[in-house]
């Protein structure tokens, strides 16, 4: 080929095609999604808990999108149905994840809405599941010689505790949890169209 | 808008678009012009080998393996002709010294940087409790510090550097507004710090592939701009008539990524699971439509150079490259089988992704040919090693991309270390060991110096593959086992995370000795630059090596 300009002009279509099917016609067609209806949004806390997953990089290990049934047995783990569209209404940014080095996420909150056992979990996660390779977030936490006042003391399994002290959840630990607790899409959804729109 | 009119519009228009193309590039097609793949060469070079990285005893081996198949024409009159030609070479590669040598120095440092960031966070995954107790070390930060450091770091400088050396010279002319590029480097640099900075502090956009705050972003841009000037001014001055295929994958790249990462970046423009269909259009295509054709421009110089013979079927290269152009853009949401989004875009991918086995197999029988009768030249040219093995890694990955993008397969797939396996065959396997080899190719003429310690070439070589193989094999191993387990409802999930533990072991033995790899390659790379080691026979040499005279005369 001897020009240039065909070579980019060729090179530009191309990208431009790829553009319209994976990110413009996609745009079009979920803007006018609507929140799935039990949806509630996020509140500051919560919000600021999102952050403190996006800083930690919990969304490396940990998928928001439980498969459908038949595909995976997602839902028999008692992770939830699949997800539709208005379930992420309120996400930006998405955190669907790429890998399930941890289980799904998107119903920790109806799964397991401790916040106790959320908190110790993220102080070590060992002494909740033996084997988890999930870090510990010790950072998240301070160990004191005695709780004052308005501190959220963190209760552990025995042995996990300091001796003679006490862990106590600092702000982002307790943001976080809040976070986690807020994740539950376990209200029904009308199941999404077999054939789209 | 029915899912089915997408589909098969979306369908319709690339296929019409391939047709397009094909008619109107059929002249240089079908009408044959095997000159073309000639235009690399200078008149009579074909049937010389060029490795400037080979020691002596290994390119007079080079030579012969190479005459073993092809007699090459020899007379005192050519031979004179070839020299003046050289001249032009020597201009060439004069005029990017300097900038070549910059790029390639800063991807060493990341490329240092971010095996060891890498290296750290495989060890997290099975030793959970090493260095928990500070923030920017936890693994969800370190692992993206990692991959930033390759994506943004050692990749792009990598691959700006080959591009910058090789591009004057497959035109014939001098590199112009270097000093552009200089300072594009240094935005660019000074960027990716404060970005990967930014990550292990807690900032980042929250996007995979796109961690870096978006305000970071804006230096990216420009410095991107500012390396992306010299090569266009250096393409309007051209000397040759013809643009060689090389040239066609490099020049479209340098203009597919900044768009690329221009759509990614734009704030607050992206929402909901919109922003995870754009998240993976740019997550696949910053690989396929940057890295990949950076790589494959180089095997397609870079292979026929050192052996001395054109590339089998000119044509075919023509072929794979619109094919890669038309059908890659469109693979990226296979990352969502399964997820919630429309499901005609999932399918849309998948078809696509399929369709890569296209221009992969165009490029592989190209490679295959070009080589056939070549092989024993891989024992005397280290630099051929590394860019033929990428080659074939990139078919391995290509083609294994292709059938994991299948639903039956994603199925177990999807979620598990198996992507990542993937991943790392396609920007490790292929792109990183077609860099070492170019760069072992590029630096001897970048310093007008030999490698010091060819052994450390071998020895990087082999560290490096042999890790490599620990690693991905190991790798795949786990995640398939870990995808299998998640899939049978009786087992617990702790069960998955169980049984990957071996293979995360071996992920670390092999990691830890791709590292040890780069640090035998760094410090061999610092040696060079100052001008360590035995005096041998003085520069790298244009294409004769027997006779000083000849050294003076094509060194001019």
């Amino acid at each position: 080929m001897e020009s240039e300009y065909k070579l980019l002009g060729g090179a530009m279509v191309t990208l431009a095609l790829a553009t319209a099917t994976l990110v413009v016609v996609p745009y079009l067609q979920l803007s006018d999604v609507q929140p799935s209806d039990g949806l509630k949004p996020y509140t500051s806390a919560q919000l600021r808990g999102r952050h403190q997953y996006i800083e930690n990089g919990c969304v490396y290990c940990h998928t928001q999108q439980p498969r459908a049934q038949s595909q995976a047995p997602d839902f028999k783990r008692g992770w939830g149905r699949a997800p539709v569209a208005g379930d992420y209404y309120y996400d930006s940014p998405h955190l669907l994840g790429t890998m399930r080095t941890g289980p799904d996420l998107l119903n920790i909150g109806a799964r397991q809405p401790s916040v106790d056992w959320n908190l110790g979990h993220l102080y070590q996660p060992r002494a909740y599941t033996p084997g988890s390779i999930m870090p510990a977030y010790p950072y998240m936490f301070e160990v004191k010689d005695k709780a004052e006042e308005g501190d959220k003391v963190v209760n552990l399994p025995p042995g996990y505790a300091p001796v003679g002290q006490v862990v106590v959840a600092r702000p982002e630990a307790l943001d976080l949890v809040e976070y986690l607790l807020a994740l539950d899409r376990t209200y029904p959804v009308k199941p999404p169209p077999v054939d789209a729109r | 808008m029915n899912t089915i009119t997408i589909l098969l519009l979306t369908f319709i228009l690339s296929v019409t678009g391939l047709f397009v193309f094909i008619w109107s590039l059929r002249k240089n097609l079908f009408d044959d012009n095997p000159a073309a793949a000639n235009v690399i060469f200078t008149e009579g070079e074909i049937g010389k080998v060029e490795e400037p990285a080979a020691t002596q005893a290994q390119y007079s081996a080079l030579q012969h393996a190479v005459d073993a198949s092809h007699t090459p024409v020899r007379n005192p009159e050519l031979e004179a002709r070839m020299t003046a030609e050289l001249a032009d070479r020597v201009l060439a590669d004069g005029s990017t010294k300097y900038v070549t040598f910059v790029f390639l120095s800063c991807a060493v440092v990341w490329l240092i940087f971010a095996s060891t960031a890498g290296l750290i966070s495989s060890i997290k995954l099975h030793q959970p409790d090493f260095l928990t107790g500070y923030a920017w070390l936890t693994f969800g930060r370190i692992r993206t510090v990692h991959l930033n450091a390759v994506a943004y770091g050692w990749a792009p400088m990598a691959a700006f550097g080959i591009a910058i050396w090789t591009l004057p010279r497959l035109l014939k002319t001098e590199l112009m507004g270097g000093r552009f590029a200089l300072l594009g480097a240094m935005l660019w640099n000074a960027a990716l710090i404060a970005g990967l900075g930014s990550i292990a502090a807690g900032f980042n956009d929250g996007l995979e592939w796109l961690e870096i705050p978006w305000q970071i972003d804006i230096l990216f841009v420009v410095g991107g701009a500012l390396i992306g000037l010299p090569l266009v001014f250096t393409l309007q001055n051209r000397k040759v008539e013809h643009l060689y295929v090389s040239i066609w994958y490099m020049g479209a790249a340098l203009f597919w990524f900044p768009v690329l990462f221009l759509v990614g970046n734009l704030p607050g423009v992206h929402f909901g699971v919109e922003g995870a269909t754009m998240n993976w259009w740019f997550g696949h295509n910053v690989l396929g439509l940057f890295y990949t054709p950076v790589a494959l421009a180089s095997v397609y110089y870079f292979l026929p150079k050192i052996i001395g013979r054109p590339i089998q079927s000119y044509n075919l290269s023509l072929l794979g490259f619109w094919a890669l152009a038309f059908f890659y853009g469109q693979v990226g949401g296979h990352h969502l089988v399964g997820g919630p989004i429309p499901s005609w875009l999932v399918t849309l991918s998948i078809v696509q992704s399929m369709m890569m086995i296209v221009p992969v197999l165009a490029f592989s029988v190209n490679q295959h040919l070009t080589m056939r009768h070549h092989f024993k030249t891989l024992i005397y040219s280290p630099t051929l090693r590394f860019i033929v093995l990428g080659g074939m890694m990139y078919t391995l990955s290509s083609v294994q991309g292709s059938f994991e993008a299948l639903r039956s397969i994603n199925t177990v797939t999807h979620f598990t270390h198996f992507t990542v396996a993937h991943a790392h065959l396609g920007l490790y396997g292929f792109f990183s060991l077609v860099m070492f080899g170019a760069i072992y190719f590029v630096m001897p003429r970048v310093m007008s110096w030999e490698w010091p310690y060819p052994k450390l070439i071998a020895l990087h070589f082999w560290l490096v593959v042999l890790g490599f193989g620990i690693y991905f094999v190991g790798l795949s191993i786990g995640g398939w086992l870990q995808g299998v387990a998640m899939l049978d409802a009786s087992l617990p999930f702790m069960e998955s995370v169980r049984v990957t533990i071996p293979y995360l072991e071996s992920r670390t033995v092999g990691g830890a000795l791709m590292t040890l790899g780069h640090v035998v390659f760094a410090i061999h790379f610092v040696c060079m630059a100052l001008r360590y080691g035995h005096k041998r026979v003085g520069p790298a040499l244009f294409h004769r090596r027997s006779t000083a005279a000849g050294v003076m005369a094509a060194e001019g």
